[in-house]
């Protein structure tokens, strides 16, 4: 494959990551636990969105990649496309991917690929995304007995899809296996400042959920991506 | 690196002197966002435009501000064109920039020292954290200047503001965050 061909997958995979996972936290807009949170989250999901538009449009057109691809030709992880849940299982999203993306576009930075000015700017973005995501963690986690028990619940729910991340990409410059030990590190540390125990199911392997970056995604996605494109299949070329 | 010619420098003081679309008290040039204009040929301008956050959504309405400005100046042809290195950073806001913000209600970004994520506590938990907080760190109330204040959330209205609120006159207000 050309070097082209191989930067647009890897465009693509960090794209949908970006543009899923927005279109989740906006799903949040009028359900939040409270404004504030509601603000942020929003808040949130528009940094996801501006990262997804700059590397959808280094592929092709940014409304045709989002509202006219089938499901098997999304790149995303699998665990940006799960649900909401409660708000716990929000927060354990946010603080596995987060702590993950903010990784790699600090190493995307430092390089001179074709991501690097995105991840520049990005990676000072998602630094308050980890931010927040680690403050709601200790504040559950550490918080009452509640809180305590939904957040280890949503930690441990999500954990089989946290293998996938250190897939190698096609066309990255970075192996994302080098992240896994800082992410262990980094995410093991917070959730023991939560009192909460680091989940040991597996990550990756026969078990585990994890070909997003193949194109296979997990039940939910699909209602998801036909409420997100739903308007644009039906109103071609609509605007206003 | 090119020296901008006298008519570049003129150009780029009428696109900087823009007012910014969400904070119409700062311009563009006090908000740091208008890189540079290249005169292309005869009556055809770029303009180098870079967004405070990537998502903003403010940077199509400045672009089509910068455009109008330009024109009204008698350039024929005016291409935005979006740059995202170097990344725009809070200190690219300039002092003036900083004294309109803090008059408008709004605390100013502190200059931030080092770049890396900016540490602020939620609230209690059941943990008690220990944060020392230095002078220059401080975050001041724009209405009465008190330096008591607390995190109410770290997205407020836009991205690129944290919601507080002063303990001492109890007005809620909005800090420029650094980024």
């Amino acid at each position: 494959m050309t070097a082209d061909v191989t930067v647009h997958l890897a465009a693509l995979a960090l794209g949908d990551d970006a543009l899923v996972l927005s279109h989740r936290l906006g799903e949040w807009v009028g359900h939040a636990p409270v404004l504030e949170e509601e603000v942020a989250l929003a808040n949130i999901a528009l940094d996801l969105l501006g990262q997804a538009r700059v590397l959808l449009s280094l592929v092709g057109d940014e409304d045709e990649l989002a509202y006219l691809r089938e499901e098997r030709a999304f790149r995303n992880l699998q665990l940006v496309e799960q649900p909401n849940g409660d708000f716990a299982h929000t927060i354990a999203r946010q603080l596995y991917f987060s702590t993950y993306q903010h990784l790699l576009y600090a190493e995307l930075a430092a390089g001179h690929g074709p991501f690097a000015p995105l991840a520049g700017k990005a990676v000072k973005e998602v630094a308050y995304h980890r931010d927040h995501a680690e403050q709601w963690t200790l504040r559950l986690g550490d918080g009452t007995d509640v809180g305590h028990e939904r957040m280890a619940r949503a930690c441990e729910a999500l954990w089989r899809f946290t293998g996938e991340m250190f897939q190698p990409v096609e066309g990255l410059d970075v192996d994302p296996e080098r992240l896994q030990e800082a992410w262990l590190d980094s995410v093991g540390d917070v959730l023991r400042r939560a009192t909460l125990t680091v989940p040991e199911g597996p990550r990756s392997g026969a078990w585990a959920a994890g070909a997003g970056r193949q194109g296979l995604h997990t039940e939910p996605f699909g209602p998801m991506l036909a409420e997100m494109q739903h308007l644009h299949r039906s109103h071609p070329g609509a605007s206003w | 690196m090119v020296t901008p010619t006298a008519l570049e420098a003129e150009l780029l003081k009428v696109a900087g002197a823009v007012p910014d679309p969400e904070l119409p008290v700062l311009t563009l040039q006090e908000l740091g966002v208008v890189r540079a204009v290249h005169v292309r040929g005869t009556d055809a301008v770029e303009v180098e435009l870079t967004p405070t956050y990537t998502g903003c959504p403010a940077v199509e309405a400045m672009s089509l501000d910068i455009e109008r400005a330009l024109h009204e100046h008698g350039v024929r042809e005016v291409t935005v064109r979006r740059v995202l290195t170097p990344a725009w950073s809070t200190d690219d806001i300039t002092d003036e920039g900083r004294r309109k913000l803090r008059e408008f209600g709004i605390a100013p970004p502190r200059v931030r020292q080092e770049a890396g994520p900016v540490t602020v506590a939620l609230g209690p938990t059941r943990t008690p954290t220990t944060a020392e907080v230095d002078e220059a760190d401080q975050i001041r109330c724009p209405h009465c200047g008190s330096a008591d204040t607390e995190l109410l959330s770290r997205f407020s209205s836009t991205a690129c503001k944290a919601l507080r609120r002063c303990l001492v006159c109890r007005e809620p207000f909005d800090h420029f965050k650094e980024l």
